[in-house]
């Protein structure tokens, strides 16, 4: 509890969070407001309000990558590392803290997206109701988090800003989707990387909107059910914090 | 207490410190002098535990860093006043120190006031000059109210207020029974400051003893004469067995008191003009005993003559 106390204060004492919570609401609840507004062709939908949810995910993990490599930036690690000697309980700490928040600006802005939705279009039907509706929506909190995980481990490898925060953002948006361009096994391969299966938790079996395709989320064809969907996303972002925890532990702060 | 055996640091091929062993008292300040890269802040770091020796280990009071609980309070460390992230304040930045560690809030209060930061404890520590920094160092290696102390050249860059500040600051919690360990490549400063002294150079221990002992071991004591009858003076001198050498109009003597080389004179018939004691200075005695293990030498130092012992004539180091 110290230690999470401990990771609390460091978090809300610096602006960076602030700025990148405001980003995040802004370019999710700010795009669903612009799909409920200007796209008049179909209707809208849980899942239609949750278009944007990637570019808040990419801003969050911006934030929580921050969180860590700030501290190897100022040194302000070695301060804690001196204060606190048990380096795997820090950067435990650290994590969670980080992807507790993650997970409230992920539900925040999920939540935020309907209404704001609602606002501009109350003739929708955006009542949600089904196990998908309430995946699509609050199942934007737990990927939020999970991804949180992965970003603070990166970071903690990388130790650079500019570093981490470029492989987090390449990785998100462009080797996932590119990797499909690769002949014959593209498809595959893709069909396992950890934010395309993240996706089908929010997204998949089935889409019962009915919507075309391009009106939401881009649809995974990850072939693994919603919740083993999270489960292996979770399961990749463990390894990450794993390996950095050994790392942390073996290198000279 | 500090208790360093065998420890040995290295970065790839090159050997930061090597096979150091020493002990740092408590209720005393103790001086860690060596020129610049000789390995004090590696050894400082492997005492914090943020750097693993290679081999040897290094105790405080007779347990490993990583063994102590709530570890602020037994040692504060003041290793680079930088630590701090820019756009914290002041009191944020001892506030999560003091939680780590299960320190009462006012305790940071205490300590602001204690280094004179209480008025300025709500700015961005990044703005704080070198001194104020300094300062706020301080007030986070003493949040824990350890026994154990350590800084890393804190006078670095300071004003010659700051500095008197800092020395008295240290004395003080010596004074309180605290084992205090002290950095600097500045013997001057050290003899002011410590009253023993650890002196490294390439990472090798040179010499642990009393500060006093250390400067009369290292400074050789001479005692300039002059006298109109100095060839008989020097003939003298030359069968007590003394060495002897010339200084503009008067001869230098070393391995002989003053109170020898007049009664000496006396007996000869020799009429002395001046009979006085030398002391080198302490820069002097510094670079003869560390001289070998500077790790770039200037090539400047003899004046014209061009180092020849192999070392490229090469910049000074820079590095804490």
């Amino acid at each position: 509890m110290t230690l999470l106390a401990v990771e609390r204060i460091k978090l809300f004492t610096t602006r960076s969070p602030l700025w990148c919570t405001l980003m995040a609401l802004a370019v999710t609840i700010g795009f669903a407001a612009l799909i409920a507004g200007v796209d008049n062709e179909n209707p809208v939908t849980i899942a239609s309000t949750q278009f944007g949810y990637n570019f808040g995910l990419v801003v969050v993990m911006v934030m929580a990558a921050l969180a860590i490599t700030t501290e190897y930036r100022f040194s302000t690690i070695r301060a804690t590392f001196q204060a606190v000697p048990n380096r795997s309980a820090v950067l435990a700490a650290k994590t969670g803290v980080v992807a507790l928040f993650a997970g409230v600006v992920g539900l925040v802005t999920a939540f935020g997206s309907v209404l704001i939705s609602k606002a501009i279009k109350p003739s929708a039907d955006l009542a949600i109701n089904t196990a998908f509706e309430w995946r699509a929506v609050a199942g934007v909190g737990l990927v939020y988090a999970i991804a949180a995980v992965i970003a603070v481990a990166v970071g903690s490898l990388v130790r650079h800003s500019a570093g981490a925060i470029s492989l987090l953002l390449i990785w998100n948006m462009l080797v996932e989707s590119l990797i499909s361009l690769i002949p014959k096994v593209g498809d595959d391969i893709q069909r396992w990387m950890p934010f395309y299966v993240a996706n089908r938790f929010l997204t998949g079996d089935p889409d019962v909107t009915n919507r075309p395709i391009g009106e939401g989320p881009p649809p995974s064809e990850s072939l693994l059910s919603p919740w083993w969907a999270l489960a292996y996303f979770a399961g990749i972002a463990l390894a990450f914090l794993i390996t950095a925890m050994v790392v942390a532990n073996k290198r000279d702060a | 207490m500090i208790e360093a055996v065998g420890l040995t640091k290295r970065y790839g091929r090159t050997v930061a410190v090597d096979d150091l062993s020493f002990t740092v008292q408590a209720g005393r300040v103790t001086g860690f002098l060596g020129p610049n890269g000789a390995g004090k802040s590696t050894t400082m770091r492997m005492i914090l535990g943020l750097d693993a020796p290679n081999a040897g280990s290094v105790r405080i009071d007779g347990k490993r860093y990583q063994d102590l609980h709530h570890p602020l309070r037994t040692v504060g460390a003041l290793l680079d006043a930088k630590w701090v992230h820019p756009n914290r304040s002041a009191r944020a930045h001892l506030r999560w120190l003091a939680r780590s560690n299960d320190l009462p809030a006012r305790r940071v209060d205490e300590v602001l006031e204690l280094v004179g930061l209480t008025g300025v404890a709500g700015r961005r520590a990044g703005g704080f000059s070198l001194g104020m920094s300094q300062r706020l160092g301080i007030a986070a290696a003493l949040l824990g109210d350890p026994q154990v102390l350590l800084f890393d050249e804190p006078v670095n860059g300071l004003d010659p207020e700051g500095i008197l500040w800092i020395r008295r600051f240290m004395h003080r919690l010596a004074d309180e029974g605290r084992t205090v360990f002290v950095s600097s490549h500045l013997l001057s400063e050290m003899a002011l400051t410590a009253q023993e002294l650890v002196v490294i150079g390439k990472g090798k221990l040179i010499a642990q003893s009393s500060t006093e002992e250390f400067v009369a071991k290292a400074t050789e004591n001479t005692v300039l004469v002059r006298s109109p009858q100095l060839a008989a003076l020097r003939t003298a001198l030359g069968r007590a067995g003394v060495s002897v050498r010339d200084e503009g109009a008067g001869l230098i003597v070393s391995g002989m008191d003053s109170a020898e080389i007049g009664e000496l004179a006396a007996a000869n018939g020799a009429v002395l003009h001046e009979l006085s004691p030398q002391r080198g200075s302490l820069e002097e005695a510094f670079i003869q005993l560390t001289g070998d293990s500077v790790e770039y030498h200037a090539g400047l130092t003899d004046g014209s003559t061009p180092s020849s012992d192999g070392h490229r004539p090469d910049l000074v180091t820079t590095g804490k």
